[in-house]
């Protein structure tokens, strides 16, 4: 298929190189470096989409990013939704269509790479135009670490539109001379297709690069297809250019019409006519530019309609000289068509007729914005200058200056020269030797005649529902006019009544349009009105761009344990424990997990079952106060402790509250080890750390964690003394009652490894903990297993851990407590010192509402019918006398806090916490479980061995 | 039930030397190498102990004779040993001990008698910790796809050394050389596979261009 719009030659297209694409269910044939917008507009096609409230046909409005209309969704190579046609690349294969306002994520997983780099920078410079290249180039002399970015496929900027020289050559050989020089600089980073979307505090800057999006199918899987750069810069240069806007008038949204500086683009970037026969709307001296230089490459210019009274001369010649009228104090009023542009309706300004001139090109120019949004985003303030019609920043910022276009500048010479004098000043700031880099020469520029400043031109009839400030939200200048009449005054609140600038764009072309429009309402300037705040992003980034290669298994570090390997092999189901992953039980061939778990649970107590219990937090204490500083801390004595025992201690808040517990050996007279939870290993040393620190510096105690130093594995049941004789006793351990005494620990060496064994329990069976550095963990382990085998060693998960030590009433903190339960509460009254003057928690202890008698208490709860397990977090309630439930709504008396089926009870069981629950015992309570009332019987937490007959063997 | 346990692996298998074997925590990473384009290597257990003591005074006096050589009083700096380990700065009163010369148990008592009396301490941390050796052209651009720190050699040279993110893992992050192109990292001991698979992960488009 013919292209009939692309130029006989010109534009940096690669004419050899053509490249098939489909649109909206037609193929096209564009050339490799067209954009879906060139591509499309080379074969004459303006209408994209429809509007996403109302329904009208929508074009291409612009060149790049600012486009508010030329939504389509990518189909090909994968669904990606709300892209650009402005700012798509073609590519072989591409297949798209036109989405009104909204597209969709592909229902299929994404297959491509996403990443990020880090990148410390002296100078970044932000957009490669005159004043970026001139800024880098200074920057790069100087031997400063320099990163240039910009968002646009190739370096140039605004001169990738025009016809510009430099040094009396084309601007674009300048540029790619710059590049040359600053691909072969070593320090600098020079980013295309990559757009500095955020600006944060301390020189933060993010970037997104589109690294493989314009190779399409054919980008490699390997290469990650976005990255995102997160810079450290030390100054930043701002050299974002500007973007031209819109005057808003009736119809202003038919396809065709579009901003006069973008036609210029699409001619000079892309070698494509935007149309055969052209009227030009202006408000300033730019757009003349487009007139002439669209009729000298053959459109038909049928009017430039300039709204100031007095034209300027230089442009009013060179029209002349081209046959192009010029109407002076006039306005475009309205337009006609249906899916394109046929007439634009044009008026003088002061009234009268309005003459329909025929035309299929309908070019805009209302002023330019400088593009501020990175400035604004750093908290930079903007004024607006009445004589460039436009809002300026007002300075710098500490570590942000703004060159070229990004300052108002309006000459390509002001522009270079400012983006050289922009990066002297950042570098001579950061003690560099700065080189300069004499600014080129440009031709002298015509004499520029002040702009006027129009934000809308009146419909005739009066009408405003037809006069669109936002297109992508189909938002009018009567929703602007509703929403003052409702009372709002702020662009802020504007904005979001009429939703203006919220769309893709983010207001690029309606944001200062909407601030003159407010002000010209009210009656004001735009100062007094003032802009939207400019937030990141200044273009949308995909979320699997942002969430880069922390997907899949990379989503959260997984943490192992030393033993990790043989648990595999071993069959283990998984639980992750924060990020730790431990066996949750080891099924055997055909069994479930209520099988598995009644299997290791009675193996642990009739037989022998081993656990790796390494996940423990631990915690080395060390000094000649170690015992003072665990006294203050536990609620229990622990300087009393003798060298050589092991005693259990719980940790409160200074509310009271249970916040860990665990136990404590005290491995020398100056050193003791403190066991923590798994999921308190961190914030135990923390909390250590912080009394220490900030409250308690003179105490002599050094802490440091060891939890991945040790390994450690309970060895339980009733065999456990013959397992542990096995393996050690060749080492001289005697594991015998007299010589190995509950709650104390003993050192040993294991062919030359040294090994500590303390008689801990956590299920109330006989039990010894294997501590032994990680490096032998493994050996230790299968050394303890082979001498299992006799007695039939069962390796168990968590999940019977956590059956066992319910059965015995013992809590897991941050389970069967939530942070406001005390150890009185949990029955555990005797771990509360009484001798001790002080702990942290202890003076909580008295208050009022920790005496209460009607205090959630831990119980032990047994389902009457022997058969239903209780769902852990079931509400508790009690019956009426009348032996119905209360009216509702029904109190509740606490909850199920852990619940478990018992090998050994032979029936489930649950703890749980219920108000004067310990007063409760041998009364009936209630737990709705699926509908219906199941009764349980209160009981004391320990359902087994209540005596404690079986921690000795 | 004893079904459950499999048999022993030869890798774990008693030792010819009769001393209790060990592992380490990427065996089973055995071409992280490879994978890495060749920027990574796991390095053999190392012992390793903290040491705590108030610089200056007779701890780290104490600490110093042990050593051969002077606890550094730079933050984020480390020093070689003259045995040929490392003392890396890691807090105003906390440093950690790097020798593959000796043994846990060897260091760590030795320094704790001199240190304790003293007011310091020391613990053994050898298994707390696995070291990767990152070099060559790679090793900075794999840094940077993880680590906020800059590694330019002008601000990161030989002798620094950095308690940072890589990824989600927190290391400790030396440079070796001046040139940009030597480092060492320490990482937790149950983050080490993680921090391996996101290497061979990030070492992807290398991988590819050296393929």
């Amino acid at each position: 298929m013919s292209a009939p719009f692309r130029t006989a030659s010109g534009g940096r297209v690669e004419r050899s190189v053509p490249v098939s694409f489909t649109f909206g269910g037609t193929s096209y044939e564009g050339l490799r470096g067209d954009t879906l917008a060139s591509a499309l507009l080379a074969h004459g096609v303006h209408q994209v989409t429809t509007s996403i409230k109302l329904g009208r046909p929508r074009g291409v409005g612009a060149a790049w990013a600012e486009d508010p209309s030329s939504l389509v969704q990518v189909e090909e190579p994968f669904p990606d939704p709300m892209q650009l046609a402005t700012t798509t690349e073609v590519f072989d294969g591409l297949v798209a269509h036109g989405v009104p306002g909204q597209g969709r994520l592909a229902d299929i997983g994404d297959s491509a790479r996403y990443d990020s780099r880090h990148l410390h920078v002296d100078l970044l410079v932000v957009g490669a135009g005159p004043a970026g290249v001139q800024a880098a180039l200074t920057a790069a002399r100087s031997g400063a670490r320099v990163a240039l970015v910009d968002e646009q496929s190739e370096p140039g900027g605004s001169l990738l539109g025009t016809t510009d020289l430099v040094d009396g050559r084309p601007a674009l050989e300048w540029v790619g001379d710059a590049a040359a020089e600053l691909a072969a600089a070593p320090e600098v980073v020079h980013l295309q297709r990559t757009t500095v979307f955020g600006v944060y505090d301390d020189g933060f800057a993010l970037a997104v690069e589109r690294r493989t999006d314009h190779l399409g199918g054919a980008a490699p899987r390997e290469v990650s297809r976005q990255r995102v750069w997160r810079i450290r810069a030390r100054r930043t240069v701002v050299a974002t250019g500007a973007h031209e806007r819109p005057v808003v008038f009736t119809d202003n949204d038919r396809p065709g019409t579009m901003l006069a500086g973008s036609a210029r683009t699409f001619l000079h970037r892309y070698g494509v006519l935007a149309g055969t026969r052209a009227v030009v709307l202006t408000t300033n001296d730019s757009a003349y530019r487009a007139a002439v230089e669209l009729a000298d490459a053959g459109v038909e210019v049928a009017a430039v309609v300039d709204t100031r009274p007095q034209v300027p001369a230089h442009w009013a010649a060179e029209c002349a000289g081209r046959g192009i009228e010029v109407r002076s104090g006039s306005a475009v009023v309205g337009t006609r068509g249906t899916d394109r542009v046929t007439h634009a309706r044009v008026a003088a300004r002061d009234g009268g007729a309005v003459d329909d001139v025929a035309c299929d090109l309908l070019l805009v120019s209302g002023g330019w914005n400088p593009a501020v949004h990175l400035y604004s985003q750093a908290r930079g303030k903007l004024a607006f200058d009445t004589s460039l019609g436009a809002f300026l920043p007002t300075g710098r910022l500490d570590d942000l200056l703004v060159a070229g276009a990004a300052a108002g500048a309006q000459e390509l010479a002001t522009c270079l020269r400012q983006g050289g004098a922009a990066s002297a000043t950042a570098l001579v700031e950061l003690g560099l030797d700065v080189v300069p880099v004499p600014v080129p020469s440009t031709p002298a520029a015509p004499p520029v005649t002040a702009p006027d400043l129009v934000w809308t031109v009146p419909d005739v009839d009066g009408d405003t529902s037809r006069q669109f400030v936002d297109l992508q939200r189909d938002a009018t200048v009567a929703d602007v006019q509703r929403a003052l009449g409702a009372g709002l005054r702020s662009p802020e609140h504007v904005k979001r009544y009429t939703t203006i600038g919220t769309a893709h764009d983010q207001g690029k072309t309606s944001g200062v349009v909407t601030s003159g429009i407010i002000a010209e309402l009210l009656g004001g300037g735009p100062d007094d009105v003032g802009t939207t705040t400019f937030r990141p992003p200044y273009t949308p980034v995909a979320f699997a761009t942002l969430a880069g290669r922390d997907r899949g298994q990379l989503f959260d570090p997984v943490r192992t344990t030393a033993l990790h390997d043989w648990h595999v092999r071993a069959g283990a189901v998984w639980e992750d424990v924060g990020q730790w992953k431990r066996p949750r039980y080891y099924p055997l061939a055909g069994e479930d997990v209520e099988t598995a778990v009644l299997r290791e649970c009675a193996a642990a107590r009739t037989g022998v079952g081993i656990l790796d219990g390494s996940t423990l937090g631990k915690i080395d204490v060390q000094g000649p106060d170690a015992g003072e500083l665990l006294d203050r801390l536990y609620t229990n004595l622990m300087s009393s402790l003798a060298v050589g025992k092991v005693r259990y201690g719980v940790m409160c808040g200074a509310d009271g509250m249970v916040i860990d517990d665990g136990t404590v050996l005290r491995v020398a007279e100056d050193r003791f080890l403190v066991m923590t939870t798994t999921g308190g290993a961190a914030k135990v040393l923390d909390w250590m750390e912080e009394w220490h620190q900030t409250e308690w510096p003179e105490l002599g105690v050094h802490l440091a964690s060891v939890t991945e130093q040790w390994s450690a594995f309970p060895v339980v049941g009733p065999r456990s003394r013959d397992v542990i004789q096995a393996v050690f006793g060749p080492s001289g351990v005697d594991a015998a009652n007299e010589a190995f005494g509950f709650m104390t620990w003993q050192d040993t060496v294991l062919d030359g490894a040294p090994v500590r064994l303390a008689r801990i329990s956590f299920s109330g069976e006989l039990a010894w903990e294997v501590h032994v550095s990680s490096w032998h963990a493994v050996a230790v382990w299968e050394r303890l297993v082979e001498a299992g085998r006799p007695y039939g060693i069962t390796p168990y998960g968590t999940e019977t851990m956590h059956v066992l030590r319910a059965e015995k009433g013992y809590p897991i903190i941050g389970q069967d407590t939530d942070g406001t339960v005390t150890p009185q509460d949990l029955g555990m009254a005797w771990v509360v010192s009484k001798k001790k003057p002080d702990f942290v928690g202890k003076r909580s202890f008295a208050r009022a509402d920790n005496l209460r008698e009607d205090r959630k208490q831990l119980v032990g709860l047994l389902p009457v019918d022997r058969t239903t397990v209780l769902p852990e977090g079931s509400q508790v309630v009690e019956l009426a006398e009348s032996g119905e439930l209360p009216p509702p709504p029904v109190p509740m008396l606490g909850h199920v806090t852990s619940s478990y089926r018992s090998a050994h009870l032979e029936r489930p069981f649950a703890l749980a916490l219920v108000k004067g629950g310990r007063a409760r015992a041998g009364q009936l309570v209630h737990v709705p479980v699926k509908g219906r009332l199941v009764a349980v019987e209160v009981t004391g937490p320990v359902l087994v061995d209540p005596e404690g007959a079986r921690r000795d063997g | 039930m004893a079904d459950a346990a499999p048999s022993t692996t030869p890798s774990t298998g008693p030792s010819s030397s009769g001393l209790l074997p060990r592992t380490h925590p990427l065996d089973v990473r055995p071409d992280l190498t490879e994978q890495t384009a060749g920027a990574v290597v796991a390095k053999p257990l190392t012992t390793a102990v903290q040491v705590r003591a108030e610089l200056p005074g007779p701890a780290a006096d104490a600490a110093a004779r042990v050593l051969g050589v002077a606890l550094p009083a730079r933050p984020g700096t480390w020093v070689a040993t003259p045995a040929g380990g490392r003392v890396v700065w890691l807090g105003p009163d906390e440093w950690l001990v790097l020798d593959p010369t000796t043994t846990p148990w060897d260091l760590e008592p030795r320094l704790r008698e001199a240190l304790a009396p003293a007011g310091g301490a020391a613990v053994d941390v050898s298994a707390q910790r696995v070291v990767l050796e990152l070099s060559g052209p790679l090793a900075r651009d794999l840094l940077a796809a993880g680590c906020a720190v800059d590694t330019h050699p002008s601000v990161f040279p030989a002798g620094r050394a950095a308690q940072t993110l890589l990824a989600q893992a927190g290391v400790v992050l030396l440079a070796l050389s001046d040139d940009g192109r030597h480092y060492e990292l320490l990482v937790r001991s149950s983050f080490a596979r993680y921090l391996a698979d996101w290497l061979v992960d990030a070492a992807t488009e290398h991988r590819a261009r050296r393929a």
